[in-house]
């Protein structure tokens, strides 16, 4: 059983801004609107679940999910081989590999998305603070634990309708516009996209250029206010000047909630990472910390793959 | 020639001189058979213009037909005007309801299989029949003593024939068309946007409600238009199912449900009965009412064009 070793914050050896060592503070529970959503009574973020590595130091991360021995298969065609890692809030988890290795198909496992693929069938076990997925009602996982796909794709619906939309409940009476424009606002200023939308709230979200668009989806998938963000790819479809602005962002938030991102992107996953995971034909192959996956991987495949040999 | 290696986009063989025989005969069949149906459509366009133009008096628009010897005295086509108007919208009611239902039920939930696929072919089926059949059928079924509030009933024998029972069938002509417009429109949305919803723990009736359908709005409004086209085009269920009265004989006094249990007509069924063959032999008459009737389905045409052409330049996702 490959119990992934703990993993210790890293600091300069990626070009943004210093990060700071301090203990997440619980995720601001600001948005009025979300409150009502029945995600009000989950355990204390912070402190309910203290991991042995969450007393030992401030430096440390919170566990927030925990995959265990998760196998995926299409039909009879296995996407995922028993695969375990954790994930946790104050770090960027990044999901590596060739096309076909399985991390989109762990990503979608991570909010049970995989469910809506015909003929897709699972085993092993993955907790949410301690609480097994599986027995969550689908709509109440996938609040807690939001996606971001590798298309942006606004709603066609004007800006401020696509994040309220996640504000609102799927009852026949909606809450009044008034009633979440503070929690809308919120969401799009966590986004960084508040200031250059704050008087176009009302233009369809389509008009909005790409980059701006997957800031968009990012403010959407914030506002249900998630523990978990996944992010498929999020840059793919982006020019560079958007995928740093969303790079920047990433690093911003991952104090807030657990990121998990899969990229085919190498650069990107040095530049954001603090964890790597490696996954080749449906295996993990490796995981650890950024700085040991790119500087001295143990794995000669994970070397292979680093260096640019395959894939 | 150093042009033609230079840009690769030009057609290497775009001169048909150079073509083999049998593609120039197809090439010049192409041509004869679309110069052909342009005139055939121009023709009949050309010839209702110019004959409507010629007949068509406003006076016609807003007086009823009246039954007299003269041509002069036997009015307009009031009427069936309101006729068409009254039983188009009666049966796309509930052709476009009925049929958006049943194109997210196949595009979005498809289940159970067998079912589906029962009612797929049921709708296909629906759009090839010829609609005399239908209206035959309407015919059995509007007469079954249960049915009788619908129509009237004098001595004892159900009519079977009024606005509702023409409604109820013509609406079955125009189904088909909402089905595979609004299903067309379901399917061009990207699966990662209906993910996307899910992905923020909406449900499925919430994802169809508040995205799907928006999204596809501009094919339902295509779907409903060319339904429309086809329900006020119809003259068989009309017939035999309006009763082709040429004015409303409502079954009572009252205001509303009174004219819709009657019968009437509408400018399908004035045409029928007042063609040069028809029973009334009123020809000008005829062409008038044709007229109107064609400017009604090529506005509903132009609108399909200007509602696709939005839709073409209108941003959506890759």
């Amino acid at each position: 059983m490959k119990k992934p070793p703990p993993v210790r914050r890293l600091t300069g050896n990626e070009g943004y801004a210093p990060r700071a060592f301090v203990a997440p503070a619980p995720p601001p529970r600001a948005l009025g609107a979300a409150d009502a959503n029945g995600n009000g009574h989950r355990p204390s973020p912070a402190f309910a679940a203290p991991s042995s590595r969450a007393a030992r130091g401030a430096a440390m991360a919170i566990d927030r999910m925990q995959v265990e021995e998760l196998s995926v298969t299409y039909g009879s065609k296995p996407a995922v081989k028993s695969v375990s890692l954790p994930i946790r809030q104050g770090e960027v988890l990044a999901l590596i590999g060739p096309s076909g290795c399985g991390k989109t198909t762990l990503l979608r496992s991570l909010n049970r998305l995989t469910e809506l693929t015909r003929g897709a069938s699972a085993s092993g076990r993955i907790t949410l603070d301690g609480v097994d997925i599986a027995t969550m009602e689908p709509t109440a996982l996938r609040r807690r634990v939001t996606m971001v796909f590798q298309q942006p794709n606004p709603f066609p619906m004007s800006v401020f309708d696509n994040v309220a939309y996640v504000l609102r409940e799927q009852a026949s009476r909606r809450p009044r516009r008034a009633a979440v424009r503070g929690a809308v606002r919120d969401a799009l200023a966590r986004a960084g996209l508040l200031d250059e939308v704050a008087d176009n709230l009302d233009h369809p979200a389509l008009r909005l250029s790409g980059g701006q668009q997957q800031r968009l989806c990012i403010a959407r998938a914030l506002a249900a206010d998630p523990e978990v963000l996944l992010l498929d790819e999020p840059c793919s479809a982006l020019d560079p000047q958007s995928t740093r602005l969303i790079e920047e962002l990433i690093i911003k938030l991952r104090e807030d909630v657990a990121i998990v991102i899969v990229t085919h992107n190498l650069q990107q996953a040095y530049r954001i990472a603090d964890c790597v995971a490696f996954m080749y034909l449906g295996e993990l192959v490796e995981y650890g910390s950024a700085h040991k996956m790119f500087g001295s991987p143990r794995e000669k495949r994970t070397r292979d793959y680093v260096g640019g040999a395959f894939g | 020639m150093s042009t033609t290696a230079a840009s690769p986009v030009r057609r290497p063989n775009s001169s048909s001189v150079s073509w083999r025989l049998s593609d120039r005969l197809g090439l010049g069949l192409a041509w004869v058979l679309g110069l052909l149906f342009c005139a055939i459509a121009a023709a009949i366009v050309i010839y209702f213009l110019v004959e409507g133009i010629r007949y068509l008096r406003p006076n016609l628009l807003v007086t009823n037909p009246a039954a007299a010897s003269s041509e002069s005295q036997t009015g307009g086509f009031l009427d069936p005007l309101l006729g068409t108007v009254i039983l188009g919208t009666m049966a796309m009611a509930i052709a476009v309801p009925v049929g958006v239902g049943i194109a997210v039920w196949l595009s979005e939930f498809g289940r159970p299989t067998g079912l589906a696929r029962v009612a797929e072919s049921a709708v296909e089926m629906l759009a090839g029949e010829p609609s005399v059949v239908l209206a035959l059928f309407g015919a059995i079924l509007f007469t079954v003593p249960a049915l009788g509030f619908l129509s009237q009933t004098t001595h004892g024998v159900v009519l079977g024939q009024s606005f509702f029972a023409a409604a109820a069938l013509l609406s079955l002509v125009g189904l088909p068309l909402v089905v595979a417009s609004t299903r067309e429109g379901l399917q061009a949305i990207p699966s990662h946007v209906r993910e996307a919803s899910y992905a923020v723990g909406k449900t499925k009736i919430a994802t169809t409600r508040r995205v799907l359908l928006p999204a596809a709005r501009p094919s339902m409004l295509t779907g409903t238009m060319l339904g429309l086209g086809r329900v006020i085009s119809d003259t068989a269920i009309v017939l035999l199912l309006l009763g082709g009265t040429l004015t409303f004989q409502a079954a009572n006094s009252t205001p509303v449900l009174g004219l819709l249990r009657g019968t009437g007509d509408t400018l399908t069924g004035y045409i029928y009965y007042n063609a040069p063959t028809g029973d009334g032999n009123q020809p000008s008459k005829a062409y008038a009412a044709a007229f109107v009737l064609m400017l009604f389905v090529l506005a509903l045409n132009l609108g399909v064009d200007v509602v696709l052409g939005r839709s073409r330049t209108a941003v959506t996702w890759k």
